[in-house]
């Protein structure tokens, strides 16, 4: 049931990821299918071997990996708008400087 | 009882996670995602892990903090007065999504998933402190230092100026 | 400490509706503006203000984000009400989560985004700026106030609310954790817009935040700043006062005191001190009260290491 709503979080993100135009949408995309990542991690680690503590230490890589992501990705956004006044992917295709 | 609330919950997640890329207003998006974080956090509380679930919320709701001044400042259209559509490419991405989605909870019920092993501990959150501090030390120092190397590669992306340009002189006088 | 029944919640709403109440009294008390009147005048301020708003018309501004302004303006009461749940009174608390501290973490940040939101809803310039000056003040104070909060945490080897007051049966955690208090007391201003920290309520935007919103808006979101100011000062009697310790009285009483002595502390510091800037305090907090957090954060743990063997 957990695996089904981790399931349904990450195919709305990944529409998000796919479809949206701007920077910033689509890390917000990436977000949710990393936000499902966190459920199914929670899961696993409950309905499958609660006695060791693998999966919680592994929901806490994910949530460190999202910050991560977070922190580059506007990081990247803020070079991209400075640069070129872009906020699109599209027009972001080429990334040499 | 359990099962009421994670199916709300859950539902209220989806839905936030939905509402996220079909309402205008970007403020209204970051909000939304925001509701889709803590509804996703509220159902990790339910299987026990209290510290999980609430670290989660509380990364999140920070998170999108931070995503609403982003949103606001990138987006040409933030606050959703002239409604569009930011979509390319729509409804490869929905067929591509909705196989997915089909795949992933066809995957999830269809497995035939072992027994489980052992029962939770009395408090979840010590062990998880002692295994951070024991057997899984390495992995929380590595993961250190790569949130250092985020830090700084972060701003050396972002900052606009370089090594030598100073303070920027754009500081506001101190009696303003 | 016994787990309450659920429908403690009620008086434990009353409890922090009637220290915010006490709190604007106390604040219509201070205020120099209205020295030539009587006593009876200011201290009834509170009272002549919820009646005028209560019969105020709503103002509405032009195409304003209704959803968001009203959550917004309705966030503070509330998340002061979900703080209130974990904080115990007197040996007592309404629930007592393992993680209780880190619940009162992720609620002040869950003000984030509701301070913001009640600045971008109203639509105006004012309100807006307000709003943004909460999140770059709260990049400021959330660093300095997570460390101040794992100081009595580490110290007592639990994230358990009851636990953190138990621990604190022979030495009150502000005798040697006094930074961390200070930052805890500084943090609860913050998240409260008050004093120091009203830069996002500043008088130069026209009250930021608190421009726009009228009636019963405003009612709601001023009652939530001193409920918010009551549920931080009542979280720090009981994480670095030793909540119900103390000689002869009651517990409960000695609980009700040290929650209403911080309480006054916090109010009557309102106009005694200059707001501060945001880019000042983040240029104080991270460079300043930041390192030094984390040194009393080593001290904290240096100790229980060796106390605790």
């Amino acid at each position: 049931m957990f695996l089904v709503l981790a399931a349904a979080l990450f195919a709305t993100g990944l529409f998000g990821a796919l479809s949206q135009q701007s920077v910033v949408m689509v890390m917000m995309g990436l977000e949710l299918m990393i936000n499902a990542l966190v459920v199914a991690g929670a899961a696993f680690w409950y309905f499958l071997a609660p006695a060791r503590p693998d999966g919680q230490v592994f929901v806490l890589v994910v949530l460190a990996a999202m910050t991560v992501e977070m922190a580059l990705g506007f990081a990247v956004a803020t070079l991209l708008m400075r640069a070129r006044d872009a906020d699109m992917t599209d027009m972001a295709g080429d990334l040499r400087g | 009882m359990r099962v009421t609330a994670f199916v709300l919950l859950a539902l209220l997640a989806v839905a936030g996670g939905v509402a996220v890329f079909v309402v205008n207003s970007m403020a209204r998006a970051t909000i939304a995602l925001a509701v889709s974080f803590v509804a996703a956090g509220a159902a990790i509380l339910l299987v026990d892990a209290a510290y999980l679930g609430v670290i989660t919320i509380l990364m999140m709701l920070m998170e999108m903090g931070i995503m609403a001044i982003f949103m606001i400042m990138f987006m040409m259209n933030p606050g959703g007065l002239m409604p569009m559509s930011m979509m390319h490419n729509k409804r490869g991405a929905l067929v591509v999504s909705i196989v997915v989605f089909l795949l992933l909870a066809g995957g999830a019920l269809g497995t035939p998933w072992p027994q489980r092993r052992g029962t939770p501990p009395s408090d979840p959150t010590l062990a998880l402190g002692e295994a951070i501090m024991g057997g899984k030390m390495l992995v929380m120092m590595t993961v250190s230092a790569v949130l250092f190397a985020t830090i700084v590669s972060a701003m050396v992306l972002a900052t606009g100026r370089g090594r030598y340009d100073g303070e920027p002189s754009a500081r506001p006088a101190d009696d303003a | 400490m016994t787990a309450a029944p659920v429908w403690s919640v009620l008086p434990a709403a009353a409890l922090v509706l009637a220290y915010a109440s006490g709190a604007a009294v106390l604040d219509g008390l201070l205020d120099p503006a209205d020295r030539d009147r009587g006593a009876g005048v200011r201290a009834g301020r509170p009272l002549w203000e919820t009646a005028r708003l209560l019969r105020q018309r709503r103002r509405s501004t032009v195409t304003p984000d209704a959803l968001l302004w009203r959550a917004g303006a309705a966030g503070p009461l509330v998340v002061a009400l979900l703080m209130a749940v974990v904080v115990p009174m007197g040996g007592r608390a309404v629930a007592d989560p393992v993680v209780g501290v880190v619940w009162f973490n992720a609620l002040d940040v869950a003000l984030w985004l509701l301070v913001w939101s009640a600045g971008w809803g109203a639509n105006g310039v004012y309100a807006l700026v307000g709003g943004y000056r909460y999140l770059a003040q709260a990049l400021a104070y959330e660093l300095p106030l997570m460390f101040a909060l794992t100081g009595p945490a580490v110290a007592a080897g639990s994230l358990r609310m009851s636990e953190v007051v138990a621990a604190q049966h022979g030495l009150w955690f502000v005798v040697w954790m006094p930074v961390a208090f200070g930052v805890f007391l500084g943090a609860v201003a913050g998240f409260s817009l008050w004093g120091p920290f009203g830069y996002p309520a500043g008088r130069d935007v026209a009250g930021g935040v608190l421009a726009e919103p009228s009636g019963v808006d405003r009612l709601v979101l001023l009652a939530g700043r001193y409920a918010l100011l009551a549920a931080g000062a009542a979280m720090a009697s009981a994480l670095f006062l030793g909540g119900p310790a103390g000689p002869v009285l009651p517990g409960w009483l000695w609980s009700a005191l040290k929650t209403a002595l911080v309480l006054a502390a916090l109010v009557a510091v309102r106009r005694r001190m200059p707001v501060l800037r945001a880019d000042r305090v983040m240029r104080l907090a991270w460079l300043v009260v930041l390192p030094l957090t984390l040194a009393q954060l080593l001290v904290v743990a240096v100790i229980a290491v060796v106390v605790g063997g």
